[in-house]
């Protein structure tokens, strides 16, 4: 489904990426972590082209989002992206921001659209909140929002970045609940993210990156029980104990 | 303040309101104009394309460079030499008005789109929305908000510059409160008066960008 191939990336000196290449197939998931400065967020920026690159190719569903002809726009219309700061839409309500690009991209007539929304909300949780403005909800209520905002598009792959880094520790579960059940629904997932639980709930694989490279690149229980990499190690003892 | 009489100023009315109704109306067309015009001015300057960005800046530099008063000759007087016909002062002056308040408008909305965040852009276009729909539908409406107690500020500042239409025979209201005066011998009296119909309106204008502001803040 998506294939990144020996991508590099550079701004001015800073190499921020190195040669990454790594694949996530028709329905897997996988978690992408690393420090923080690694290259994590620009990777997954670039599978929609929200960064360029500066040599080697990505391909989604069989559009090479590298290529210069390539519309983005048509493309990004098909993969869902969920960001650490929600960017919800601070001056419409809840339910005008799913619909907003349902309406201006899928040219879904208005009532259609407020269908489709008022059922993803529904599904996270909050279809008693559509009239209200973002501002009124919790950061894991607006998380929320974003996702079924991301869902309403029926993408065929769903980028999340970072999605709980900005939250409080006791909103980080609602969100993460709404992802385990995407992925067990089958939704293609990339999801760069700190939380090792999730990534051992639910990830197929986890790839690990570290000052530009994917260092790491393996099936989630043989990430966790045996890491190869001497940084990894570090990492997850880092992160587990404390 | 012995022998003032302002009755000069009811005999006059309908003059002074057929003053008050052009100053009035050259303020909110040369304000829609404008914000259009701004609105371009500012995209052009943030597009990242070096030719337009630069093109912007020139127009914005050069404008302000230039008192309000010489824009307006400019147009009285080069618009018929350009077209082969006289345009008419209001024309003329309506035309120099936009051209003069997009400079200012045009910085004003820049501030105003810079300060939204640029994540906001990223999630339109990862939504599939394009750069004219993210610009009408997600940057606009919220820049707008920002900057609508400076734009209003701007508005109050055009509307007291709309009295330089003198020089191309246009009656507007400090025109015709100048005529009157002149006219009637009561110089005082009109004087008084015209400032405090400016002043008048103007600390209105001013209550409601307070108000804005407070709004903006929250």
């Amino acid at each position: 489904m998506i294939s990144i191939d020996r991508i590099s990336k550079s701004y001015g000196a800073v190499q921020v990426l190195s040669d990454c290449s790594t694949t996530i197939g028709r329905g897997e998931v996988v978690v992408v972590c690393g420090p923080s400065g690694s290259g994590k967020s620009t990777l997954i920026k670039c599978v929609n082209g929200l960064e360029g690159v500066d040599s080697g190719t990505i391909t989604v569903d069989g559009t090479e989002v590298t290529a210069r002809a390539t519309d983005l726009a048509a493309l990004r219309a098909r993969i869902g992206m969920v960001f650490q700061h929600f960017e919800l839409y601070p001056h419409m309500t809840v339910l005008d921001n799913v619909c907003l690009a349902q309406v201006a991209v899928l040219r879904r007539s208005r009532e259609q659209a407020r269908g489709k929304g008022m059922q993803l909300l529904e599904r996270v949780g909050l279809a008693g909140h559509a009239g209200k403005h973002p501002a009124q909800l919790s950061g894991g209520q607006q998380q929320r929002v974003a996702i079924a905002r991301a869902l309403a598009m029926d993408p065929v792959a769903m980028l999340f970045d970072e999605p709980t880094s900005a939250l409080d520790p006791e909103m980080i579960n609602e969100v993460l609940d709404v992802m385990v059940e995407l992925a067990r629904e089958g939704m293609t997932m990339m999801v760069v993210t700190h939380e090792m639980g999730f990534a051992r709930r639910v990830a197929d694989r986890v790839v690990f990156m570290d000052a530009g490279r994917i260092v790491e690149d393996q099936p989630a229980a043989g990430f966790f029980d045996r890491p190869r990499n001497e940084r990894v190690r570090d990492f997850l003892s880092k992160i587990l104990h404390h | 303040m012995q022998g003032l009489d302002f009755s000069v100023v009811a005999d006059a009315r309908p003059f002074l309101l057929q003053g008050m109704g052009l100053s009035l109306t050259l303020t909110l067309l040369a304000i829609a104009g404008g914000m259009v015009l701004g609105t371009l001015l500012a995209l052009a300057r943030l597009s990242g394309r070096a030719p337009l960005a630069l093109a912007a800046a020139g127009y914005v530099n050069l404008v302000r460079s230039v008192p309000l008063i010489l824009v307006i000759f400019w147009f009285y007087f080069l618009v018929p030499l350009a077209i082969g016909r006289p345009v008419g002062g209001f024309y003329s002056a309506l035309i120099a008005f936009v051209i003069f308040e997009a400079a200012y408008y045009g910085e004003i909305i820049r501030a105003g789109i810079q300060s939204v965040p640029r994540g906001q852009v990223q999630a339109g276009l990862a939504s599939g929305l394009r750069y004219w729909q993210i610009q009408r539908l997600v940057v606009l409406p919220q820049a707008l908000r920002n900057m609508l107690p400076v734009l209003v500020t701007q508005g109050i500042v055009l509307f007291q510059d709309t009295s330089l239409v003198f020089v191309v025979s246009l009656h507007d209201f400090m025109t015709s409160s100048v005529i009157i005066a002149q006219n009637k011998g009561r110089l005082v009296e009109m004087y008084l008066f015209a400032a405090g119909v400016y002043f008048a309106i103007c600390f209105a204008g001013s209550l409601l960008v307070k108000r804005l502001a407070r709004r903006a803040a929250a």
